[in-house]
Order: C-alpha cells, then sequence, then structure tokens
C-alpha cells in the first residue's frame, strides 16, 4: 500500500470536523506525504537493479532536449541585462566594468535561477504530465503487475536525470549568456573577444562559481522530485493530468526560489 | 491493511475441484465509508475460466486487483498457489505476480512505445538475459497469435480499440502466465471483435492451459467463455453455477443478467 494513500484514508475524517482543522490539516497531510515520497526515493535509488538504461534515455529527454530552449534564454538574457546595465554605470563613468558585472550577476544569480525556472516550465510540467497520464490509463499498475517497480523505473531514474541534467544546462546557460552579453557590449562600442573575456575571467572567483553550481543540484532535485510526486499521486481523469503539470510547474518554481534563498544566506556566511 | 485475520466460519469457505490456484476467504475492502467488498468466498480452479458478473461499482475490479496486490484488501485471506500474498514479501509479490497476467480495460498499453517494444518491456524486466533473437521470435509469435504481425512498427495510438486489446493479450501472454485476469477485456468493442476476443480467451485457455477470470458484462462474451459463472451483488457472492444453470436460476434478479 502507499504510504501517502494510508496517511489520506487515516485523517481525512478526523480533518473533515471542521474547515481550518482542514485547510491545516491538508497542507500537513501534503508535507508528510511529500516527505514519504522523498524518504521512499532514497531507499529505492540505493536499492539495486539499477535502471542505468532508462536514466540514459531520460538524461537525453530532459538534458539534451532542453538546450535549445536554455541556450536561447540564457543568451537573450546576456544581452539584454548587458544593454540594461549600460546607462546605469556610463552615469558613473564605469562602462569598463561592464562585462565583469553581468557576468557575476549571469553566473551567481541569473544564470542558475532562470535556468530551473525554464526547466520547471518544460521538464517539472512534462514530467507531470506524463506520469498522471500513465496513472490515469493504467499504465503504472500494468508496470507493477508485469513485475516492474515503477517509482525505480519511472521516479528515481527522472529524479536523478532531473538532478545531474541542470547543473549542466546552467553552465552551458551561463555560457551562452557571457556569448550574448559580448554581443550586447558590442552593440554600442567595440570590445575584442579576448578583451572581453580576460574582463570577465579576472572578475570572477571561485566562490562565485562553485556555491551556484551546486545549488543547481538542488533546484534539479526538487524540480524532479515534485513533478513526479504530483503526477504519481494525480487524481484520475484528464483533469488530473492537467492539474499534475500545473501544480507541478507552480510548486517546483516556488522551490527553486526558497531553495536560491537559503542557498544565498549560506553562501553569505563563507563570503563575509 | 488494517485489520486482517484468518477466517473464522470453515463452513463459509469456497467449494474446492480440483487444484486451487486462487482462494478468497472472507475478503473485505472498504474506501473510507464506501465498503465495496464486503465477504468474498471464492475459488479459482486449475484450468478454469471464471466468469464475475455483477453490476457496475460492486467491485469486481477491485476484486481482481487485489489478486495483484495492486489493492491490499482490509480483511480475510487471499492465497495464490496456496501463499497469502499479505504474508509475502515486495520482492516474493514481485515473483507471484509474474506468473499472473492482467487484461486492463483499456489496455494500460505504453503509448510512447511501438508496438514491438511494449512487448518487449516484460521481456527485457523478466528474463534479463534473453538472446535477441530469441526475443524477436517470441515478439512475432506473441503478434501472430493475436493476428497483428503486422502493426509491429506501428505505435499504440494508430491502433483500433480491438487491436489495443488484442495487444494488450499478446503483451501478458509473452510470458505464459498461469492466472489470466481480463477486466472487461470487451469493453466497447463492436459484437465482432468482441467475439473475436471470446474466442481469443478460450484460446489461450486451451493452449496454455491457464486458469482466468474474466469479469465482464458482455453475455455472449460470458456464454462463449465461462465454465463457472459467480454474480456479485452488494460486495458478496450472490449465486455460482454455470452460465446455463443460472440462466435458469429461479431467481428474477440473476435471471435479469441473462435477459
Amino acid at each position: 500500500m502507499e504510504p501517502r494513500i494510508r496517511i489520506r484514508s487515516i485523517t481525512r475524517e478526523k480533518i473533515e470536523e471542521n474547515f481550518l482543522a482542514s485547510v491545516f490539516g491538508k497542507f500537513f497531510i501534503e508535507v508528510a506525504s511529500l516527505a514519504s515520497f522523498t524518504l521512499r526515493f532514497f531507499k529505492e535509488v540505493l536499492k539495486p537493479p539499477y535502471e542505468f538504461n532508462e536514466l540514459l534515455k531520460q538524461s537525453f529527454l530532459v538534458g539534451y532536449k532542453s538546450f535549445p530552449l536554455i541556450a536561447i534564454t540564457g543568451f537573450i538574457i546576456g544581452l539584454v541585462s548587458t544593454i540594461q546595465s549600460r546607462p546605469t554605470l556610463a552615469n558613473f563613468g564605469a562602462v569598463s566594468l561592464l562585462p565583469a558585472m553581468v557576468a557575476v550577476s549571469l553566473i551567481r544569480e541569473i544564470g542558475p535561477v532562470i535556468t530551473a525556472l525554464i526547466f520547471a516550465g518544460k521538464v517539472g510540467s512534462g514530467i507531470g504530465a506524463e506520469l498522471a497520464s500513465m496513472k490515469v490509463t493504467e499504465q503504472i499498475d500494468a508496470m507493477q503487475v508485469s513485475g516492474t517497480n515503477p517509482f525505480k523505473f519511472l521516479v528515481v531514474t527522472r529524479v536523478l536525470a532531473a538532478t545531474l541534467m541542470l547543473p549542466l544546462l546552467a553552465v552551458l546557460a551561463d555560457a551562452v549568456g557571457l556569448l550574448g552579453s559580448l554581443v550586447g557590449v558590442n552593440l554600442k562600442g567595440h570590445v575584442s573577444v579576448s578583451f572581453y573575456f580576460s574582463q570577465v575571467f579576472q572578475a570572477l572567483r571561485f566562490g562565485d562559481l562553485f556555491p551556484a553550481i551546486v545549488k543547481t543540484f538542488f533546484f534539479g532535485f526538487a524540480i524532479g522530485l515534485i513533478g513526479c510526486y504530483k503526477g504519481y499521486y494525480a487524481n484520475t481523469g484528464t483533469e488530473g493530468v492537467g492539474k499534475a503539470a500545473n501544480s507541478a510547474v507552480v510548486f517546483a518554481s516556488l522551490m527553486v526560489f526558497i531553495i536560491d534563498m537559503i542557498a544565498v544566506q549560506i553562501t553569505s556566511l563563507y563570503q563575509n | 491493511m488494517t485489520e486482517k485475520a484468518a477466517p473464522d466460519n470453515i463452513e463459509q469457505a469456497p467449494v474446492q475441484n480440483g487444484t486451487v490456484v486462487v482462494k478468497m476467504v472472507h475478503l473485505r475492502k472498504s474506501f473510507e465509508n464506501n465498503h465495496v467488498l464486503r465477504d468474498i468466498n471464492l475459488v479459482l480452479n486449475k484450468g478454469e475460466n471464471l466468469v464475475i458478473l455483477g453490476k457496475s461499482g460492486t467491485g469486481k475490479s477491485v476484486l481482481i486487483k487485489c489478486i495483484v496486490g495492486l489493492v491490499d484488501c482490509d480483511y480475510g485471506s487471499l492465497s495464490i498457489f496456496g501463499e497469502d500474498i499479505s504474508e509475502l514479501s515486495e520482492k516474493e509479490l514481485m515473483e507471484t505476480r509474474k506468473k499472473i497476467g492482467f487484461l486492463f480495460q483499456s489496455g494500460a498499453l505504453y503509448d510512447s512505445m511501438s508496438v514491438r517494444e511494449n512487448l518487449q518491456f516484460p521481456l527485457r524486466r523478466q528474463l534479463h538475459s534473453i538472446p535477441k533473437d530469441k526475443m524477436n521470435s517470441l515478439i512475432k509469435e506473441a503478434l501472430e497469435n493475436v493476428g497483428l504481425a503486422k502493426a509491429i512498427d506501428k505505435t499504440p495510438l494508430e491502433l483500433s480499440g480491438g487491436m489495443r486489446k488484442r495487444l494488450g493479450l499478446a503483451r501478458t501472454l509473452i510470458l505464459k502466465p498461469e492466472i489470466m485476469l481480463y477486466d472487461e477485456p470487451t469493453t466497447g468493442l463492436d459484437p465482432i471483435t468482441s467475439k473475436e476476443i471470446s474466442k481469443l480467451i478460450l484460446e489461450v485457455q486451451q493452449t496454455y492451459n491457464t486458469s482466468s477470470i474474466i469479469i465482464t458484462h458482455d453475455m455472449e462474451c460470458a456464454r462463449l467463455t465461462a465454465d463457472r459463472v459467480v454474480v456479485i451483488k452488494d460486495g458478496m457472492c450472490d449465486a455460482e453455477g454455470t452460465f446455463d444453470e443460472l440462466k435458469n436460476s429461479t431467481d428474477a434478479w440473476i435471471r435479469s443478467y441473462f435477459e
């Protein structure tokens, strides 16, 4: 029996006693259910047999297939932030700091967060809708009946793929974003490629890059896990598929900001 | 499972005629306040086709989902090949499931895979080191058995309702299960295709000597396939007999199914 179903069936009668209890009850049941889902993930991820082929397939689907969208977004973000920052820096006579400023903001914050949000929209909703649709059409039951552990095959592989692919995508988005910024710098003036990148790398420190990459693992994990959770426990019916996809994006995006806030706090402890 | 106990009333235990493969005694299942199965006592004998009839919402699908462990029963015992499934570990349950085929009402085909991949999936999962040519010959044989050899490279979305049912059957049969569970195998199909599916069910029984539970509202399917029929009413087995016995029952309610 799925732990979440057990929790719901035990508590539902009690929480229906009054509205206030119902609202808080549902919230805490959801939190407990997600915690139980997360624990099950860690239990299953370590237990053989390992689904390497499915992991590779999912990595290809969530990583490679997301790259064009992430690259376009990264380029535009780099270009736009450069164009927008120029007038302010010009007021202070600090246009020469433009590459360094854009690079630091792109690599420390904008690149990872924007990549994660795009990833949540594309991959998180996709996973949620796919698993919900599989549940509605009894494909998950069919897997279970045929002797396959659907949690391991569907959930573990997708969460791992999202966790491993998002950092790679974030690095690529940063790189493409810097190219966008180079174009932005050259729209009003001329800066050579070598001078631009020497400015960028002089400004960047290991302490800028490392925490930014580390937090993308957590972003990827949260997006994959929430997408799977919403899809795996979707209500039956076509309405359930839409709701699963929608709530996966909303909840995953919110989690990205919460994780980012925590990561910034932790990073600032070491930097100060 | 909230409470589970051995049956205390042996007199109500189901009748056994041959080698019993599935046995349910005092089985109960509720979903919150909805008591779906109230007291089910049933056996499935080796090699027989058991048809279960009953109104919609009487828990027929829940009953067969209990057999494969997709739904846990609340009370009573359910044994498969003499083993109580509530006492099996997850690994043992997985092994038991390999002996059971389940044809879902919707077919439950993997939409992201082709027909060939749908059949490869259970083979790869359960016969890990199967050579490629052996796998291909098994797939070819399974598709030929259900008349779908030409559809091997299509996707499930390109198939008609009848073809999807037949593909679901081929995917289930490719592992040669000892027990087959059919959840409304002819629902949504025209009479000719329904008859084809019913004939396939009979062929499966004769070819592989499977024991089957068939849930249906299609009386023609029941007539063609049933060795024994059980009618479920209010979560309990209300009547049991051959198709003709129940058709000529003195109980007007039971007769109404056959009119």
